[in-house]
């Protein structure tokens, strides 16, 4: 885009507003702006989320990695890594170690399953 | 470990252990301020925090009992050499001479990289950030902030592809602060747009819990734009879109802190174009902390210059306000910082927010004419800015359409903004919808989270996560066995050992120093004379890192680096011993039982006459407070009359002050001093003492002297001598 400078045109309309309420304006076309972008992180994950979560459920970088990309493979981010794991964990009833690095081996993924 | 003053920081041992190195807080400290009317030594401050248990004061706090006030903001200093293990020696030094604030810049390339480094390679521009290094630092961190007796906050980056990621390490390590801004990814790393926002609302949510203070990324906006000044309503749209995205993803106003820069530099009226933008933004911005950072776009290689810019940007500081001060090394413009430019860029900072310590109280910024005027104006621009953001669809549609970072003042615009598109970039495309089933069993996560319903919290369904069991973090040591900090330390193990000395700039043993020089020559044929003069120096790898030209013709002022790599045995060094003083008492207690006189004057057509009274006077520590009996002939006293008056009034001693070193005039008088008291018979019965800024002992007892004494000396180093001789002419004597 292309413009020259019309900000005495364009500030007519806020010419009106006393600072607290230019200021206000400020903040509430602010928030506007971000909402959709709030929303859409707390519906979205992403393979750095994904291995982020591993981390903390005790995996080293290298086994989140592995894990991760195993499980946008398959398709299933969506689910949540971590999720994967904790059902191999809870359906074979071994530790949460042992079933993230199997898991990181290609292993179960094949025979799993979500939902109740 | 307790660090000792007189032993350096031993790096081998920090670098122990680091496998079960724990950090002792997380989270972020402010510096604790003292009442607006608290005393240091005899004076009353407004602005200041508590004192350092041990520091550098500035050079002038000789002369005020050594007092060393720090300012009531955080400070910062950015380190990161390449090498961290040397790194956290610089840190002690930015430390001891008032940061606490230590950035960590990460190595070229980071930022991009799809996941977390490991181990301790070499970086680039920055340090690799990994676990070790970060495990390392704060741990050095640890001893160096117990040592000077004030919190250290630590920080780097939380940023790029890896952003989550880096956040739990951070959070994980207690790292203090760190950058975050989607923004900053997005315009300036061309990390894909969906992926910066999804990946840093997780991040945010990470630095929140761990209580991190957060600082963006606007002022980039500053270094990019063609015209700095011009993107100043975009700068507060953008340090707003982080704010207000930052507290939806959950974290604390008082956390999030704004990278303010002003912009400007002279030859432009910088101050009057800056302050009006840093009232509006502190007007718009309540509540949030304000990081105010030095100006960096117009920097060149003099060093001098770049100072008289960040002093102006310190003085914006106290007339508006700053929660945390970074600062800007000097020598940024020619090279990646140096040890000391570090600690004169700190130097350049205290000197300034002690020296405007409470200038409000006597000077007010206009409520009335061109200065509210233009903060209506900034924030009339900056609210028209969002509204074109709403009118394009959103913040996504602008970032297509380049309304970022153009070079046109809002509403003006030149068509050069950076553009992005919603699919591309680092990570495009790999942003996933979360099913109505996803499940993340951990704490500190961000957005939906469908937690089976027996678990109270995530993290229940698999025995804690390491946020709240910290044992259960794994930790790699190194992944390359080459690239490592043991194999850089190993070159340098046996010149440890032997305690040899090589100058430094940033690396053990890199044997970097300057040289400047005046050369009258033109400026081309000066650069290169200069770098032959470096190499018959024995200087390797000469390289011209500043020219200043004086005159076309004239010459030209220039600076040279090399390296200076040979070794110094401090075995072999002759190093004259430092004179110890009598105490007080004992001084006194002589004088008294041997009253002792004195004659003194500065001589030559010299003028300067406040050394001598500070040595003489009672009131300043001199002389007479011992009670020597002194008399003072005044200034520019021919040599001649000062020995004339010391034979008259059967003086013990000649106390001549010399400043002047024109023509090595000092060293003339004191020669003449010397041989017109072998003259008139009086030389083996009189002391005769010399003094003066260019004045060392050496140069003085050279010159026929009994004595001399330079810069910082006070009286009782003068008393002292003259006890001691006089005391051994006795002896001498019998």
């Amino acid at each position: 885009m292309i413009r020259e400078d019309d900000f005495s045109e364009r500030r007519k309309k806020l010419s009106g507003l006393s600072d607290v309420e230019l200021e206000a304006r400020f903040w509430s076309l602010t928030d506007e702006i971000m909402q959709p972008l709030i929303d859409l992180a707390k519906t979205h994950t992403s393979p750095s989320i994904e291995r982020s979560i591993l981390l903390r459920m005790g995996f080293s970088s290298i086994e989140a990695k592995a894990i991760v990309d195993r499980c946008a493979e398959k398709g299933l981010l969506g689910k949540g890594a971590g999720h994967a794991v904790w059902k191999v964990a809870q359906d074979r009833n071994i530790p949460i170690r042992t079933a993230g690095l199997e898991l990181a081996e290609g292993k179960h993924w094949d025979n799993l399953t979500f939902g109740k | 470990m307790k660090l000792k003053a007189d032993e350096k920081l031993n790096v081998a041992e920090i670098l122990k252990d680091l496998e079960s190195y724990r950090p002792r807080r997380k989270g972020w400290t402010w510096r604790e301020s003292l009442a607006p009317d608290t005393r240091i030594g005899l004076f009353e401050y407004r602005q200041v925090s508590k004192d350092l248990k041990q520091g550098i004061p500035m050079p002038a706090a000789k002369s005020f009992g050594g007092i060393n006030p720090q300012p009531d903001c955080v400070i910062t200093t950015e380190i990161a050499s390449g090498r961290f293990e040397d790194d956290l020696r610089r840190m002690r030094m930015a430390a001891w001479h008032g940061a606490d604030h230590i950035m960590v810049i990460r190595t070229a390339g980071q930022s991009h990289f799809d996941g977390l480094i490991e181990g301790t390679p070499e970086g680039v521009g920055g340090v690799p950030i990994t676990r070790k290094q970060l495990r390392a630092t704060r741990k050095a961190l640890d001893f160096i902030e117990d040592e000077v007796g004030r919190p250290i906050n630590f920080h780097s980056y939380v940023s790029g592809v890896a952003g989550p990621e880096v956040g739990v390490l951070f959070a994980e390590e207690g790292v203090n602060g760190a950058h975050q801004d989607p923004q900053y990814n997005v315009l300036y790393r061309n990390v894909n747009m969906v992926r910066s926002f999804v990946d840093a609302a997780e991040a945010k949510c990470l630095m929140a819990d761990a209580g991190m203070a957060q600082i963006d990324g606007a002022h980039n906006a500053n270094a990019t734009a063609r015209d700095a000044w011009k993107v100043m309503p975009e700068l507060m749209v953008q340090h707003a879109l982080n704010s207000s995205f930052s507290v939806q993803a959950g974290m604390a106003k008082d956390k999030i802190c704004l990278s303010t820069v002003p912009p400007d530099v002279a030859p432009l009226p910088a101050m009057r174009m800056d302050l009006p933008y840093a009232v509006a933004l502190r007007d718009l911005f309540k509540g949030y902390r304000m990081r105010a950072q030095m100006n960096t776009k117009y920097m060149e290689s003099d060093t001098r210059d770049a100072t008289v810019s960040h002093t102006l940007n310190l003085m914006l500081s106290r007339l508006t306000s700053a929660d945390i001060q970074s600062t800007i090394t000097p020598d940024e413009g020619r090279n990646v910082p140096w040890h000391y430019n570090n600690i004169a860029a700190l130097n350049t900072a205290n000197q300034m927010l002690i020296g405007l310590d409470g200038i409000l109280e006597m000077v007010e910024l206009k409520k009335d004419g061109p200065l509210p005027e233009t903060v209506r104006e900034l924030k009339e621009r900056a609210v028209l800015f969002l509204e074109q953001i709403k009118e394009m669809g959103g913040y996504f549609a602008a970032v297509e359409a380049g309304m970022f970072v153009d070079s046109g003042m809002f509403p003006e615009r030149n068509g050069d903004g950076i553009k992005r598109q919603i699919d591309g970039g680092v990570g495009a495309n790999s942003v996933v919808a979360r099913d109505a089933d996803y499940f993340a069993p951990v704490c500190s996560h961000f957005g939906n989270n469908h937690v089976p319903s027996q678990y109270k919290s995530a993290c229940e369904a698999i025995g804690g996560c390491t946020l709240c069991r910290p044992e259960k973090i794994v930790y790699i040591n190194e992944l390359d066995e080459e690239d490592c900090v043991d194999r850089r330390m190993a070159e340098f193990q046996d010149h440890q050992a032997k305690n040899m000395i090589r100058p430094e700039v940033q690396w053990y043993g890199d044997g970097y120093v300057v040289v400047g020089m005046f050369v009258p020559v033109d400026e081309r044929t000066a650069e290169f004379a200069a770098l032959e003069i470096a190499k018959r120096m024995n200087l390797e790898e000469a390289e011209v890192i500043h020219k200043g030209v004086m005159h076309p013709s004239e010459g030209t002022f220039v600076e040279v680096k090399g390296r200076f790599l040979q070794d110094i045995d401090p075995k072999s060094l002759v190093i004259p011993k430092k004179v110890v003083t009598l105490s007080d008492d004992e001084i006194r207690k002589d004088i008294k039982a041997r009253p002792l006189k004195i004659v003194a004057a500065t001589v030559g057509q010299d003028e300067h006459s406040v050394g001598m009274r500070e040595i003489i006077d009672i009131k300043h520590g001199g002389i007479e407070g011992f009670g020597v009996e002194c008399l003072y002939l005044g200034t520019s006293v021919p040599v001649e009359k000062a020995v004339d008056a010391a034979i008259e009034s059967n003086a013990d001693a000649i106390l001549i002050s010399t400043i002047i070193t024109h023509a090595d005039i000092h060293r003339t008088n004191m020669k003449r001093l010397d041989q017109l008291c072998r003259e008139k018979g009086v030389r083996d019965r009189l002391m005769l003492v010399a003094g003066g800024t260019q004045i060392t002992n050496e140069i003085a007892v050279e010159s026929g002297m009994d004595a001399g004494f330079g810069r910082g000396t006070k009286g009782i180093n003068v008393a002292s001598f003259l006890v001691e001789r006089r005391r051994k002419m006795s002896a001498a004597k019998k």
